[in-house]
C-alpha cells in the first residue's frame, strides 16, 4: 500500500544552512510586528476598551451611512459599524456589528441607551434583530488587560522554570525565545489587519504558546536523548539529526491541526473566526519557531555536555554560528 | 510491554465503556433534556401529568442522563456582572448605632453635656457635645458600645467601633476588621438572595458565583435580555411599615429631624411625611403571595410575618387604631391605610395600583428578601438563542470536517495503524464529552474551538508514537521489539509536550473568565484523554492486533 509521506523516510536537511537568513528573518518579523504594533495599535474590544457591542441582523442589506445617520442624534460618541460576512449566511441574513464607546461616567451603557439604539437603527430596517448586546464597564475592562497581561506571563514563566526542571537552562531560553516570537508575530498580525483583539484572542495567544511548546518539547526531547548517545558529536550536527528525525512528525502534527483548525475558520462561523485565526497562524508561526528559533538560540548559547564535569565552562565553544 | 495484564485489559476497556455510557445522552440532548426536566418538574410538584410523563418516558430511566451544559453563547441567555455597595451596609450600621449612642452620652450628661448629631459623610457617625472639657469621657462612654469582631478565622479580638474624638466633636466609624467582616456577610447574603430571586423566577441552571471582594457574577440561560434579569435582582426591595406623620404635596416640604419625606409610588405629587423608624421591616416577613382584594377584585400582595414581626405589628395597630400607616417599599409610598382594627394575627395585604404581573413580582421580591445592598452592573451581555443555535450548527459542521479530514490524513499517512488512531479518536471526543458531562463542565464557543483543536493535536501522541515505531523498525530486531520500544521511548516526549500544555490549560481555567474557561477545560480534558487513549487504548488495540494476526514484518 502507498503512503502519504509529507516527508521522505530519510532526511538530512541541514537546518543551519541558512541560519543567519533564518533567524534574521524572524529577528526582522519581530522587530516589524513591534513596529506595526506601536504605529498602528491594536483593535481592541469592549473586554480592554469597555463599552457597548450590538450585533444586528436583518434581511434588508446593511447600509453604514445610514445606520450611523439613525444614531448621529443620540450624541454617543464614537460609533463604529462594521459588516459581517460569513459563507454560511444567505442573502437575507446581513449582520453588522455596532460599537459604541463607553460613556462618561457610566459603568456600563444604560438599558435606555441600548433601547435607543435598537430603535434608531429599526427606524432604517424595521425587520431588525438584535441577536446580541454586550456591555463592559471600564472599570472591568481595565482589570481584564491587567489579568491577560498576567496570564500570557505566568504562562512563559510556567514554562521556563518547567523546561529548566525538565531539560537545561539553556533550552528553556531557547524555548521561552521562540515563545515570545510567536506571540510577538501574532500580536503583529492582529495589529496590521486590525483584527478586532479581546479576551478569546488571549486565550488563543495561550493556547499558541501550549501548541508551540508542545512542538519544542518534542525536539528538544529527541536532542536530549541523541546528546547522551553521541556525545562526541559537534552539537549542531546533533541538532540536525534530531530536527530531521522529528521533522516527519513535526509536519503531521501540524499538518492535522492545520487541518482541523481550516475547517473550523472556514466553517465555525464568524463569531469565533478572530479566535480560530490566532491559532491558525500561531500554529504555522509556532511550527516555523520550534525548527528555527528555538534550537538556534540554544546553540548559540551553547549545552553543557559533559555531566560528569559540573563546572565545565560552558557556551564557547558552539556559539560562533556563521554558517 | 507488549504483554497487558487481564486487569489492565478489564481496566482500560472499563474506562472507555464508561465514558462512551455518559457521552452518549448528549447524542440525544433534546429527548434526555425533557426527560430530565420532567423528573425534576414531577419530583417538584409531586404531579404527573400525561405530557410530562411522556417527555420522561422518552429516555429510559436506567440509562445515564447526564449533559454538558451548555454556555449562554450556545444556549443564549443573560450575563451580569455585578458590583455589590458594601459601603451602604456601613451607613444603616451607623444609623442603628446612634439610639446607643446616643442613650450612652444621655448617660454620661453630667461629663459632657448636651449632645447633637452632625452631618457626616456615608459611613460615619460625628456626634458633638458642648462641653469639650468632657471629651475623653464621651469617647470612652461610646467605646463601650464596642464589641469584640465575631469573624470566622476567630482568635483575633478587634474592636467593632473605631472611636476618636477632636475639638467637640465625637467621630465613630466600622473598624477595618468590623469593615471587612460586615462586607463579607454582606456578600454572602446578596448571593444568597439573588440566587433565591432567580430561583424563584423558575430559570433552567443560573450560575450565581461571588467573584473577588464585592462581585457577583449572575448568568441565566434562556432569558431575554440583561434588562429582564436585572429588573428582576436589580431591585433591592426593601419593604418597611412606617408611622405616617402628614402628607405634603411638594418634595420641598420642611420636615423634622428624624422624619421622612417619601413620594407615593403611583399619585404624581403626592409625598408623604413619615417617622424614619420603621416599626416592622421585610426583614420579619416569611411568606408573600400574589392575591386578590376581597372587595375590589384589585390585584394584591398578601404577607405573613415571623413572631418577632406580628408581635410589634399587632402592638403598634392596637395602640394606634384609626391612625394612617405607610406601606414603604425602596423609598416610594405603596399605599397609606388607615388601621381599622388591631391586626394581631400577623398577616395583613398590601393593595395598590398593581397589575396581575406587578403583584406577583413583588411577592416574589418580598419572599425572596431584601438585598443588604445596592448592587451596580459592570457587565451586561444578552445572546439571542439563534446565535447560540447557529453557533451549534457551525460548530458541529466544522467538528465533522475536522474529524474526517484528520482520519483521511491518518489512515493515508499509517495505513492501518492510522486506522487504530482513528478508532482511538474517535474514542477520545467520546471520553471528552463523557468527561464534560460526569464533571457538569460548561461547553462553550470556543471550548468546542477546544475540541477540534484537539482532535487536530490529539494524534500527536499517537503519530509520536508511530514515527518511533518506524525509526525502531529500520534498527531493532522484528516488529515486536520495535513495536514496544516505539511506545517506551516515544513517552518522555509525550508526557513533557502534553504536561506544558496541560500548564497552559491551568493558567487559562485560573485567570480566565466565561468562555475562556470554558476553552480551558476541554483543552484540558482533551490533553488528558488523548493521552490516555494514545499510550493505553491505541498500544491495546495494536497488541491485541498483533497477536492475533501475527505478522512477520509491519509497515507503520
Amino acid at each position: 500500500m502507498r503512503r502519504l509521506k509529507i516527508v521522505p523516510d530519510q532526511t538530512n536537511i541541514n537546518f543551519f544552512k541558512y541560519a543567519r537568513a533564518t533567524f534574521g528573518a524572524s529577528v526582522v518579523a519581530v522587530i516589524l510586528s513591534l513596529g506595526i504594533w506601536f504605529a498602528m495599535g491594536l483593535n481592541f474590544g469592549i473586554d480592554f476598551l469597555g463599552g457597548t457591542t450590538i450585533r444586528t441582523e436583518s434581511a434588508q442589506a446593511v447600509d453604514i451611512a445610514a445606520y450611523r445617520a439613525a444614531m448621529e442624534p443620540l450624541g454617543l460618541g464614537d460609533v463604529t459599524i462594521t459588516e459581517v460576512f460569513d459563507p454560511t449566511f444567505g442573502a437575507d441574513r446581513n449582520v453588522a456589528m455596532v460599537r459604541i464607546q463607553a460613556q462618561e461616567g457610566a459603568e456600563s451603557v444604560t438599558p435606555e441607551i441600548i433601547l435607543a439604539v435598537e430603535a434608531a437603527l429599526q427606524a432604517v430596517a424595521p425587520d431588525m434583530t438584535f441577536p446580541s448586546v454586550e456591555s463592559v464597564g471600564p472599570k472591568v475592562s481595565g482589570e481584564l488587560i491587567t489579568t491577560a497581561v498576567l496570564a500570557v506571563a505566568a504562562s512563559l514563566g510556567a514554562i521556563l522554570i518547567y523546561i529548566w526542571l525538565r531539560f537545561e537552562w539553556q533550552f528553556s531560553v531557547g524555548a521561552v525565545a521562540a515563545l515570545i516570537h510567536d506571540v510577538i508575530l501574532t500580536i503583529g498580525v492582529f495589529s496590521l489587519l486590525q483584527i478586532r483583539f479581546d479576551l478569546a484572542t488571549i486565550a488563543a495567544l495561550l493556547t499558541i504558546i501550549g501548541y508551540s511548546i508542545n512542538d519544542t518539547v518534542v525536539i528538544f526531547d529527541r536532542l536530549r536523548e541523541n546528546l547522551i548517545k553521541y556525545k562526541s558529536r559537534d552539537l549542531r550536527d546533533v541538532m540536525n539529526l534530531s530536527a530531521n528525525e522529528t521533522l516527519s512528525r513535526t509536519l503531521m502534527t501540524s499538518g492535522t491541526t492545520l487541518v482541523a483548525l481550516l475547517a473550523l475558520l472556514v466553517l465555525g462561523g464568524d463569531v469565533i473566526r478572530g479566535f480560530v485565526f490566532a491559532i491558525f497562524w500561531g500554529v504555522i508561526v509556532g511550527t516555523y519557531s520550534s525548527i528555527y528559533v528555538a534550537k538556534n538560540v540554544v546553540l548559540m548559547i551553547g549545552v553543557k555536555r559533559d555531566w560528569s564535569k559540573p563546572d565545565a565552562p560552558t557556551g564557547t565553544q558552539f556559539s560562533n554560528i556563521d554558517a | 510491554m507488549l504483554q497487558f495484564a487481564l486487569w489492565n485489559r478489564i481496566f482500560i476497556i472499563g474506562v472507555v465503556l464508561a465514558g462512551l455510557a455518559f457521552a452518549m445522552p448528549n447524542l440525544f440532548y433534546g429527548q434526555v433534556e425533557r426527560h430530565n426536566d420532567a423528573i425534576a418538574e414531577i419530583e417538584a410538584t409531586g404531579v404527573t401529568s400525561d405530557a410530562l410523563a411522556a417527555d420522561r418516558a422518552g429516555w429510559p430511566d436506567f440509562l445515564p442522563a447526564t449533559l454538558v451544559n451548555l454556555g449562554l453563547d450556545l444556549r443564549g441567555g443573560a450575563h451580569l456582572l455585578a458590583e455589590v455597595q458594601v459601603e451602604d451596609v456601613y451607613e444603616a450600621r451607623m444609623d442603628a448605632l446612634w439610639p446607643d449612642v446616643r442613650d450612652a452620652l444621655r448617660a454620661a450628661r453630667d461629663q459632657v453635656g448636651t449632645i447633637r448629631r452632625q452631618d457626616a459623610v456615608p459611613g460615619e457617625l460625628r456626634v458633638q457635645i458642648s462641653d469639650p472639657a468632657g471629651l475623653a469621657a464621651a469617647v470612652a462612654a461610646v467605646r463601650t458600645l464596642a464589641q469584640p469582631v465575631v469573624s470566622l478565622t476567630g482568635g483575633f479580638t478587634a474592636q467593632t467601633l473605631d472611636v476618636s474624638g477632636a475639638g467637640d466633636v465625637v467621630t465613630v466609624t466600622l473598624s477595618a476588621e468590623e469593615q471587612a467582616a460586615t462586607n463579607d456577610r454582606t456578600m454572602q447574603q446578596s448571593v444568597e438572595i439573588v440566587r433565591r430571586r432567580v430561583d424563584e423566577a423558575g430559570t433552567r441552571e443560573p450560575t450565581i458565583q461571588r467573584q473577588g471582594d464585592d462581585r457577583v457574577l449572575i448568568q441565566v440561560p434562556g432569558i431575554g435580555s440583561a434588562q429582564e434579569l436585572k429588573d428582576l435582582i436589580g431591585t433591592t426591595a426593601r419593604l418597611t411599615f412606617h408611622p405616617v406623620v402628614g402628607r405634603a404635596s411638594s418634595a420641598d416640604a420642611q420636615v423634622e429631624s428624624r422624619q421622612l419625606l417619601l413620594p407615593s409610588l403611583d399619585e404624581e405629587g403626592v409625598f408623604f411625611i413619615l417617622e424614619q423608624t420603621p416599626v416592622v421591616t421585610g426583614d420579619d416577613l416569611v411568606d408573600s403571595q400574589p392575591a386578590f382584594d376581597q372587595q375590589t377584585g384589585q390585584p394584591s400582595v398578601t404577607f405573613r410575618f415571623n413572631p418577632t414581626g406580628a408581635r410589634a405589628f399587632g402592638e403598634y395597630t392596637s395602640a394606634n387604631v384609626g391612625a394612617p400607616f405607610a406601606i414603604v417599599l425602596d423609598g416610594e409610598v405603596i399605599s397609606a391605610p388607615s388601621i381599622r382594627q388591631a391586626i394581631t394575627g400577623g398577616s395583613g395585604q398590601i393593595t395598590g395600583n398593581f397589575t396581575v404581573t406587578e403583584s406577583t413580582g413583588l411577592a416574589l421580591l418580598l419572599r425572596a428578601g431584601a438585598l443588604p445592598a445596592e448592587m451596580v452592573f459592570l457587565e451586561e451581555r444578552t445572546i439571542g438563542p439563534e446565535l447560540g443555535a447557529d453557533s451549534i450548527a457551525a460548530g458541529e459542521i466544522a467538528a465533522m470536517v475536522a474529524f474526517s479530514a484528520v482520519l483521511i490524513f491518518m489512515v493515508l499517512s499509517y495505513g492501518l495503524f492510522g486506522v487504530f488512531a482513528a478508532v482511538a479518536l474517535i474514542l477520545n471526543v467520546g471520553l471528552i464529552f463523557g468527561v464534560l458531562s460526569v464533571i457538569g463542565a460548561t461547553l462553550t464557543l470556543p471550548g468546542i474551538a477546544g475540541i477540534v483543536l484537539t482532535i487536530g493535536m490529539a494524534v500527536d501522541a499517537n503519530v509520536l508514537v508511530f514515527e518511533r515505531i518506524r525509526e525502531e523498525l529500520k534498527t531493532a530486531r522484528g516488529p515486536a521489539r520495535a513495536i514496544e520500544l516505539g511506545y517506551e521511548r516515544a513517552l518522555s516526549a509525550i508526557i513533557d509536550a502534553n504536561l506544558t500544555t496541560f500548564i497552559i490549560a491551568v493558567i487559562l481555567f485560573t485567570l480566565g473568565a466565561g468562555p475562556v474557561r470554558g476553552f480551558s477545560v476541554t483543552l484540558g480534558i482533551g490533553i488528558i484523554t488523548s493521552v490516555f487513549t494514545a499510550i493505553f487504548v491505541t498500544r491495546l488495540i495494536v497488541v491485541t492486533w498483533f497477536a492475533w494476526a501475527r505478522p512477520k514484518t509491519i509497515e507503520v
